[in-house]
Parts: structure tokens; C-alpha cells; sequence
């Protein structure tokens, strides 16, 4: 195990588009964690898929349409029941804005 | 009046009541009491649905719901969402989560008159061999409370393997129905895709996730899967046309099948007892008039590589809705908005299911995109094409479920890598979107369950459970049932 270590810059960079807090006493077990995933997966560069079209499915089912018909849609109570903060029918977040406008 | 024992089968069950032998209710207090009994060293149920299911046998005996299920027990996942009870995908993000609306499998069980007695116990978000990966604690093997269940619908497989009650929906992005199937000694059963709605599934991995059942004869998974198949107008990767029946197919296997062995998934190092158990199987279809097949698969061994970077891909952006905001737990400790993803989500999820989204992440990142993911998808196909060019020269596939017995606990944990090789055998049928069943074929030296997987092409359910039956029938009858729950 940890054979191949990813960069710590890398994982910090992962972590972040994750949107995941990355613990100090994390960082070097998941280097390696991560690495030796990415080792096992290594394998898939032996294959010559040059003309392999990708496959992003197993299902042929195109295109499923039906009528557009209004239906009975949640309530705003049951809809926010789950919330983990909320006012009125309104979330409740932290202040998205700083005081030039931009976030 | 007796009420069913342990090891009922569902029909048998829903026939005690019909034929007034037991009342649905009477039938059900003997249920909750083996759960009640057995749960609190099993762990297989997160949560218990005591008070709904008296109040629906109470109907059933009212003459208020019918069905081919009526007044049948059976066990949920805890990644299928329940308008009662609540729906945690075992995740601490999702604690005390009360879901607006049941999945459609969910309602189509209750509409056949099944009772959901409970929720099972699941690796978190279904991400797990082992359902050692659980925020509601782990779940035990019924034959060996030392072993794992496997995963990750290890508390259904255990339900049903202890006699808790007959029948149990799973889910399968990898395997998560057939492993701890094959692990606990339940049949295990793998729709082709699309062919239950995946509606009201909480998402993994969207081109790989299938709800199916699990049960101890391969009738009564006919029943659940007939019961929850076909088209469903809110999902769109639903199969169009009407599912075949299975439950008439259970006793019409083909009369000389020919069965494909693919020599890849023979290797040495398989556990005897399992390479056993495929030999006798292959006996028993031979003996049955079958012809049995040499095949090869021969890019068997990029499926878990090949499943490594698809299903944690998906899984990134699936996740990506638990932020914090809308549902689920928010940190106490958070400030700002970008502190409440980040701290909410690192808390709330599993050390496993962080390690996924990051892998799924990166496979998705800018630089990275066309090496890893695009690559997968191409080794995907040339999986898919092994099978349809196998499938032309046999009706059905068959092989080891996976490459040992049920494994001990903590055996596994430390080693990912380790872990994800559980599903070696079982991942591919996913990436190529197959039905697979695990059929038990009795015990290895140890006692412990071992038993055989088959595979068939897209919507051959019918064929795959007849195949399962004939082998079922071959091995006794129904997998009996552990002490756990007697």
C-alpha cells in the first residue's frame, strides 16, 4: 500500500473542487489511499481503445418522453421539513455576499 | 392457527394467510418478534416499521388490501426512500431524514400488500463490500457473527438469511445484492437494467444502479421482482416495454440449456470451496441434460478498474447535492457559506465515501478527463462486447459470485484496494447492464454459505430464474435459514 502517493498540492487541489474540509492528519494516509486506487485503475492504459467508442450507458433507451402534464407538487412545508435551517418558505443560509457584491 | 416458522417462504406465507391457516397480523407478531430478538446482535435492521406494518396486516385481514403479497413481510434498504420511517442511506448526512415520498419500487411492493417491516442495514450510500462502513454500526453474518454480511445490502441479505422475514429489497451498482447474497446464503437477484425504476433510489452511480430482490428460493424473487418491474413514467432509463412474467417462468428452465464457464473467472486463486461449488453446479446442469460451454471473456480483468473510475465519477456528482443547504445535516461549526459544504459534507460523510467522491473527482478534472474517465467508458464497451459475443454461444453464463466465503471483520478495512477486489466477479454485469442472480448451492467445509452466479443477456430475467430454480431444486430446495432466527 501507498506505493505511488499522489502530490499533496493534488489532493489539496481534489479536496477543494470535492467541496470536502481536508484534515491535517488526513493528508498523507489519503495520498497514499488515493494512490494506490489510481495504480489499480492504472491498468486500463494497456488497452488500445483507439477505436472504441465510449460508453456511457448500458441501457439503449433514447430520448424518453411523455406528456407534460401538471401534477400535485410538493407543499413549501414538506419541501423544508428537512431543512436544516429555514425562515417562513425560505432556506436559511450564511451571508453569501461580502460587502463589495461579489461572492 | 400456527403462524409461519422462520424458514417460510413468501408464497408459502401469503398461502398460510389466504387459506386461513394465520392472520396477517398473527403472521406478522411472530415476524417482529424473531427481529426484535435477533436484531440487537445482528444489526440488520437500522430501523424497525413496527406500527405501520400492524396497522397494514390489520387491513389485510380486513379484506381492505390484497395482492400477490399480501400479508408478506419484507425488508427495505435503507437507500430506498420510504414516505414513513426514515431514509438515512446509513450516512450521518442524512440522520433523521423523513423522505416527502416512497420510492416506486416501495409503492408497488405495498400496492402488491406487502408489509415493510424496516430498513436495513447498508454500507454508507451503498459504498461498501462489507457493511462495515455504516453510521448505524455494522451488521453480522447470521451463520457467523465474526464474519462480515458482505455489502453493500448486507442487513437485507442477513434479514432474509436469518429468518427475520422472506423477502428483501436490494440494490446492486457493483455487486451490492449478489455478494452478500452469496455471503449470508440468500438468492440474490440483479435485474437487467432498467428494468425497475430507479425512482426514489437515492443515486450512486446512475448508468450502473438497479433495485432487486432478495429471497431464499428463486419463486419467491419472481414474485418481488414481478411485483416491482417495468415501466415507470419518472424514470427515464426505464425499459419501455412490459417486463416478462417470472413467477410462470420459475418452473420452465430451457430443456438442454447450453451454460458458458468463462475460463477467466476460474482462477487459481479462488477459494476452493467456491471453485467447488461452480464445479458441482455444472454437474448438476449437465446432469439435467445442459451442455456445458468453454468461453472466454477476455477483458474480465479491467471491469473493477474499468468500475473504479465510472461509478465514483457518478457518485461525485450525485453527491454533490448534500450541501448543507436544502436537507440533511449542516455543521454546527460552520461560518461562511463555502465552510458550510465543506465542513457539513466532511462530517457527514464516511472515510469511504470521501475517498470515492475525491476518485471520482479527480477522474472528472480538467487535465484528467479524457485519460481516465473517457478511457473507462471505452474499456466499458469492449467489456459489453465480451458478453454479447459469449452470450451467442450460450444461453446462460456461469461462474463464482465471488472469489471466496464471507470474509472476517476488519479483515478489509484498511486495504481498499483490498476491498473493491470483493466484487471482481460480480461488477461487470453492472458495467454491461445484465440481470445476475446468486443461487446457493449449500455450504463450504466450514459452514459457511457458498453458492453460484449466472448471467444472462438484457431482459432474460425469465430464463435466469428458471436456471436458478432447476439449480435451486438440484441443492434441496429453498437456502435454509441460520440460527440466528429461530
Amino acid at each position: 500500500m501507498g506505493e505511488r502517493k499522489i502530490e499533496e498540492a493534488e489532493l489539496r487541489h481534489i479536496a477543494s473542487l470535492s467541496r470536502l474540509a481536508l484534515p491535517e492528519d488526513r493528508v498523507e494516509a489519503l495520498r497514499g489511499e488515493l494512490g494506490d486506487v489510481l495504480s489499480m485503475v492504472e491498468r486500463l492504459s494497456e488497452l488500445d481503445v483507439s477505436d472504441v467508442e465510449p460508453m456511457a450507458h448500458a441501457g439503449d433507451v433514447l430520448d424518453a418522453v411523455r406528456a407534460d402534464e401538471p401534477a400535485e407538487p410538493l407543499t413549501p412545508e414538506r419541501a423544508l421539513e428537512n431543512a436544516p435551517a429555514s425562515d417562513g418558505p425560505y432556506l436559511r443560509v450564511p451571508k453569501v455576499l461580502n460587502e463589495e457584491g461579489s461572492a | 392457527m400456527s403462524e409461519p416458522a422462520a424458514d417460510t417462504t413468501a408464497r408459502a406465507w401469503r398461502a398460510a394467510i389466504r387459506d386461513g391457516g394465520t392472520t396477517a397480523r398473527d403472521a406478522l407478531e411472530a415476524c417482529l418478534a424473531r427481529i426484535e430478538a435477533a436484531n440487537p446482535a445482528l444489526n440488520a435492521f437500522r430501523e424497525i416499521t413496527a406500527e405501520r406494518a400492524r396497522a397494514r396486516a390489520d387491513a389485510v385481514d380486513a379484506g381492505e388490501i390484497s395482492g400477490p403479497l399480501a400479508g408478506v413481510p419484507v425488508a427495505v434498504k435503507d437507500n430506498l426512500c420510504t414516505d414513513f420511517g426514515t431514509t438515512t442511506c446509513c450516512s450521518r448526512i442524512l440522520e433523521g431524514f423523513r423522505s416527502p415520498y416512497s420510492a416506486t419500487a416501495v409503492e408497488r411492493l405495498e400496492a402488491a400488500g406487502a408489509l415493510v417491516v424496516g430498513k436495513t442495514v447498508m454500507d454508507e450510500f451503498a459504498m461498501g463490500s462489507s457493511c462495515e462502513q455504516s453510521a448505524a454500526g455494522a451488521c453480522a453474518n447470521p451463520w457467523d457473527p465474526e464474519r462480515v454480511p458482505g455489502g453493500s445490502s448486507g442487513g437485507s441479505a442477513a434479514a432474509v438469511a436469518a429468518g427475520l422475514c422472506p423477502l428483501a429489497l436490494g440494490t446492486d451498482t457493483g455487486g451490492s445484492i449478489r455478494q452478500p447474497a452469496a455471503f449470508c446464503g440468500a438468492l440474490g437477484l440483479k435485474p437487467t437494467y432498467g428494468r425497475v425504476s430507479r425512482w426514489g433510489l437515492v443515486a450512486f452511480a446512475s448508468s450502473l444502479d438497479q433495485i432487486g430482490p432478495i429471497a431464499r428460493s428463486a419463486e419467491d424473487a419472481a414474485l418481488l421482482l414481478d411485483a416491482i418491474a417495468g415501466p415507470d413514467e419518472r424514470d427515464a432509463t426505464c425499459l419501455p416495454e412490459p417486463p416478462p412474467a417470472c413467477a410462470d417462468a420459475v418452473g420452465a428452465a430451457p430443456a438442454a440449456p447450453r451454460i458458458g464457464i468463462p475460463r477467466e473467472y476460474m482462477r487459481r486463486e479462488n477459494e476452493a470451496a467456491v471453485s467447488d461449488a461452480v464445479e458441482r453446479a455444472a454437474e448438476r446442469f449437465r446432469a439435467a441434460g445442459a451442455e456445458i460451454v468453454d468461453l472466454s471473456l477476455p477483458h474480465t480483468e479491467y471491469g473493477i478498474p474499468t468500475y473504479y473510475i465510472v461509478a465514483p465519477a457518478e457518485a461525485s456528482s450525485n453527491l454533490a447535492r448534500y450541501d448543507g443547504v436544502r436537507y440533511g445535516r449542516r455543521s454546527p461549526e460552520a461560518g461562511d457559506v463555502a465552510s458550510v459544504y465543506e465542513r457539513s459534507r466532511a462530517e457527514g460523510f464516511g472515510p469511504e465515501v470521501q475517498r470515492r467522491i475525491m476518485l471520482g473527482t479527480f477522474a472528472l478534472s480538467s487535465g484528467y478527463h479524457d485519460a481516465y474517465y473517457v478511457r473507462a467508458l471505452k474499456a466499458r464497451r469492449l467489456i459489453k462486447r465480451d458478453f454479447d459475443a459469449a452470450l451467442t454461444r450460450c444461453d446462460a453464463i456461469l461462474c463464482p459470485t465471488t472469489p471466496g466465503v464471507a470474509f472476517a471483520r476488519g479483515e478489509r478495512t484498511a486495504d481498499p484496494v483490498r476491498m473493491y477486489l470483493s466484487d471482481i466477479y460480480t461488477a461487470n454485469a453492472n458495467l454491461a447492464g445484465l440481470p445476475a442472480v446468486h443461487v446457493p448451492q449449500g455450504r463450504s467445509p466450514e459452514g459457511l454459505p457458498v453458492g453460484v452466479q449466472l448471467m444472462a443477456p438484457a431482459g432474460a430475467e425469465p430464463r435466469l430464474l428458471g436456471l436458478a430454480a432447476a439449480l435451486e431444486r438440484a441443492a434441496g430446495g429453498p437456502a435454509p435459514v441460520s440460527h440466528a432466527g429461530r
